[in-house]
């Protein structure tokens, strides 16, 4: 094939030039249509195997953009250390992508003027990597991924400058139906809702991460089989949430482990916009565990949160969904650290916890929502059950919330945490198959 | 030997390329999985600047349109002769490869004389190619005689004086080929949104006369298996004061909404969905609670409250030009004033369970 082709080039050189000459101009005009030329082209500097460099200077907008529309599989997309300013979304729809900057505080995405699209990046495609930048001030959410497969967000940074503010974007890094996340690295400031939020996906890791300032720092939500760890939430309004909500496609939240986080100083008012399901955190929760079942919460810290260093409730709103199951279930918590907890309570914390426990709040709170009227007389059988292997000395309160709206005369609290002692095994850990070629060093939480 | 077949196949090549000049459409370009750089390429048009179609390529029009800016759209479809597409009651039509649906978005100077002094500006194709839909934008230049690809898209200003003589001035945005998918998407695959039965079934002035769309549609062979159109489903038109106001607004979100806000949709995940079909209420958004809305909630409870336009999430964001509140995404810069008066009446006039 090879010799064909040269011999018919070297044919064509020699002998049909004059032809060839003739001809061009009218063939572009008739027949096929005309390749690519130079102007259509991203401007790009070719790159050693596979990668491009954005050719930063001109309209950052279009070059960078062209560049995720034109990258073939396998593309590194490589982002020179500079600020750049963006007016209008980005969004990757080829797969097997790396997007890559020079470094997290070296190339920085700002959105600060922008004035169409509800995100800063946007992911549709499979296997795709971002990593070594940073989005700021996206008036949306900075990057969200939806429907994707294999979904690689490592050491990036989203913020939004000006510091926790309502009219700041809902989330950082939102992967959204999305299966085998991984989230390392990030460093996530001034989400008006999540920091951090995985929704309605499965097979999750989100690791080493620091979010501050947001209203939740970290949240899992209707999503299955989800490891956090190694994770430091501090000075959001509430630290780490597991969250199932009705109505959604995906619903029934489970299998997710919590462990060796750091939960600490949830010192920031609650802004989010009122109406968002988050806006009900008060200010100063460490760890939030809402309507999910089989979550293990382990060897985490959570100290200095005004309100409460654990809770864990029922979805209390109404709602119309047959699928959807209200309660939190089959919860385990062991060996972890509690600090100082619960001495200023905010919101329904106050309004709904407080009266019925007095200051401080205990370190676990857990409202006591269960199925039925026999569980609430006799508790929930074992697999619905929560399960507490704590250090003695650390407090608990079960409010009996159902209990009391069907016995309001014997209305009371049960802190006997010695109740509720059980376990259930670990389940084995999330592996994502975009790392199974990666070494141990970086699976480590430090 | 050899270089006379060479000789030979460049001629074949070129008169082809003569010939096709004739022949409509230019399919082979079209099915190219490389846009050409130039719309004029796809010899679309007899007149571009008139908006005349080359043979073969029909001119039709919507029940009720997206809303893109008050722009005029000219829309045209290309069906390759000999194959047909495939009627659906209730879902886009299965458009044979090698289908082209075209748009064509234009502003007159003045909306009080919408006929004269047209300035083309952009034209999208959705191109069925043998890989599956795909999406080209191309910006029309200054002369109007032709326009040109533009991948990443493009920021266009534009000025124009409206239907109450107000002069009107933004900031057009040609979507990139991504943003095409945003809203053009089925179960994760490239799809067209505006040729459902209930959205053709409607009259249409031909150069022959006024007649029904699925009607001459199946007449000129681009159409089978489409029921006479009485038997056929159909929609109120936006301006149609005589129908119920209920059905105008929904079909209005099913429109402008409904390709990302469905089961199957971009905006799945939402769990708003908007259909024209769509039954279950809290699905439709009645007395729905916002999920992941952040500040596009805008403080309120529900995406549609009942009897209170003011309440509603719905509301708040069509009447929002903010970015990170407005809906849709993508696709305008301005409000959709009579469409928000017509979504304010519907959900005015909603029962409270």
């Amino acid at each position: 094939m090879q010799m064909v082709s040269t011999y018919l080039g070297i044919q064509m050189r020699h002998t049909v030039a004059a032809i060839l000459c003739g001809s061009a101009l009218i063939l572009a005009a008739f027949a096929a249509p005309a390749p690519l030329r130079a102007a259509d082209q991203p401007t790009v500097v070719a790159k050693p195997a596979n990668s491009i460099t954005v050719d930063p200077s001109g309209d950052m907008q279009e070059n960078l953009q062209e560049a995720l529309i034109l990258a073939e599989p396998g593309t590194t997309i490589l982002i020179p250390e500079g600020t750049y300013h963006f007016t209008g979304a980005l969004s990757l729809d080829v797969p097997d992508v790396t997007v890559k900057g020079a470094g997290r505080d070296k190339t920085i995405l700002s959105f600060k003027g922008q004035t169409s699209g509800s995100e800063g990046l946007l992911i549709t495609s499979d296997r795709v990597r971002i990593e070594d930048l940073s989005v700021e001030d996206t008036p949306g959410d900075g990057i969200k991924a939806k429907g994707v497969d294999q979904l690689s967000l490592v050491n990036l940074r989203v913020e939004w400058t000006r510091g926790p503010h309502k009219d700041n974007g809902a989330y950082g890094l939102y992967p959204v139906e999305s299966k085998n996340v991984l989230i390392d690295g990030a460093l996530v400031r001034g989400a008006s809702d999540a920091g951090i939020y995985v929704g309605q996906s499965q097979q999750i890791i989100v690791r080493n991460s620091v979010a501050e300032y947001n209203v939740a720092g970290i949240e899992i939500e209707n999503s299955y089989f989800a490891d956090v760890y190694g994770n430091i939430s501090t000075h959001n309004t509430g630290g780490i949430l597991i969250f199932d909500l009705p109505n959604l496609p995906q619903t029934g939240g489970h299998s997710i482990r919590v462990y060796n986080n750091k939960s600490i100083n949830n010192d920031t008012p609650n802004f989010a916009p009122p109406g968002n399901v988050v806006g009900s955190v008060p200010r100063g929760t460490g760890i939030m565990v809402m309507s999910n079942r089989d979550v293990e919460l382990f060897g985490n810290e959570m100290a200095e949160n005004a309100s409460v260093n654990l809770l864990i409730l029922a979805y209390a709103y109404d709602y119309e969904d047959p699928r959807f199951n209200p309660l939190a279930q089959n919860i385990y918590v062991h060996d972890n650290i509690y600090g100082r907890g619960g001495w200023d309570p905010d919101g329904d914390a106050k309004k709904h916890i407080q009266p019925k426990t007095g200051l401080p709040l205990p370190d676990i709170v857990w409202d006591g929502a269960v199925d039925g009227i026999w569980a609430a007389f006799f508790g929930a059988d074992e697999e619905d059950s929560i399960h507490i292997k704590e250090k003695d000395g650390t407090s608990f309160v079960n409010l009996d919330m159902v209990y009391d709206m069907i016995v309001p005369w014997d209305a009371g609290v049960d802190r006997d945490i010695s109740a509720y002692h059980g376990s259930f095994e670990t389940r084995a850990p999330v592996v994502l198959p975009q790392e199974k070629n990666l070494t141990e060093k970086s699976k480590t939480a430090p | 030997m050899r270089l006379l077949a060479v000789i030979w196949a460049f001629l074949s090549f070129l008169l082809a390329g003569i010939a096709s000049a004739d022949a409509g459409p230019n399919l082979e370009a079209l099915l190219n999985p490389r846009p050409a750089k130039r719309l004029s390429e796809y010899q679309l048009f007899a007149n571009p600047a008139a908006q005349a179609p080359n043979k073969g390529l029909h001119p039709y029009d919507l029940q009720q349109p997206l809303f893109t800016d008050y722009a005029q759209k000219y829309r045209f479809i290309f069906i390759p002769p000999g194959s047909k597409a495939a009627y659906s009651q209730d879902e886009v039509f299965d458009f044979p490869v090698g289908s082209v649906l075209v748009k064509t978005f234009a502003y007159p100077a003045d909306f009080r004389q919408p006929n004269k002094a047209i300035r083309l500006v952009e034209t999208r194709l959705l191109i069925h190619q043998r890989a599956g839909w795909t999406a080209f934008a191309y910006v029309w230049n200054e002369a109007q005689t032709d326009a040109v690809l533009k991948l990443a898209g493009k920021r266009l200003p534009l000025s124009w004086t409206d239907k109450k003589g107000v002069r009107r001035n933004i900031n057009y945005v040609v979507p990139n080929k991504n943003q095409c998918k945003g809203c053009h998407t089925l179960n994760r695959k490239f799809s067209p949104i505006g040729p459902k039965a209930r959205n053709l079934n409607k009259d249409f002035t031909y150069p022959s006369g006024a007649e029904n769309q699925l009607s001459y549609w199946t007449k000129q062979g681009l159409l089978t298996g489409a029921p006479a159109p009485r038997k056929a489903p159909s929609i109120p038109a936006f301006g149609d004061a005589s129908a119920p106001t209920a059905l105008r607004a929904r079909a209005y979100l099913d429109i402008n909404c409904a390709h990302c806000h469905r089961r199957e949709g971009p905006a799945s995940t939402s769990g708003l969905f908007l259909t024209y079909g769509e039954t279950q209420k809290a699905a439709w958004g009645y007395k729905k609670r916002p999920v992941a809305a952040g500040r596009g909630s805008g403080g309120l409870t529900y995406d549609i409250d009942p009897k209170h336009p003011d309440r509603s999430i719905l509301i708040f964001r069509l009447q929002s030009n903010d970015p990170g509140i407005m809906m849709p995404e993508i696709g305008r810069t301005l409000v959709h004033t009579e469409g928000v008066q017509l979504l304010r009446n519907w959900i005015k006039s909603l029962e409270i369970d």
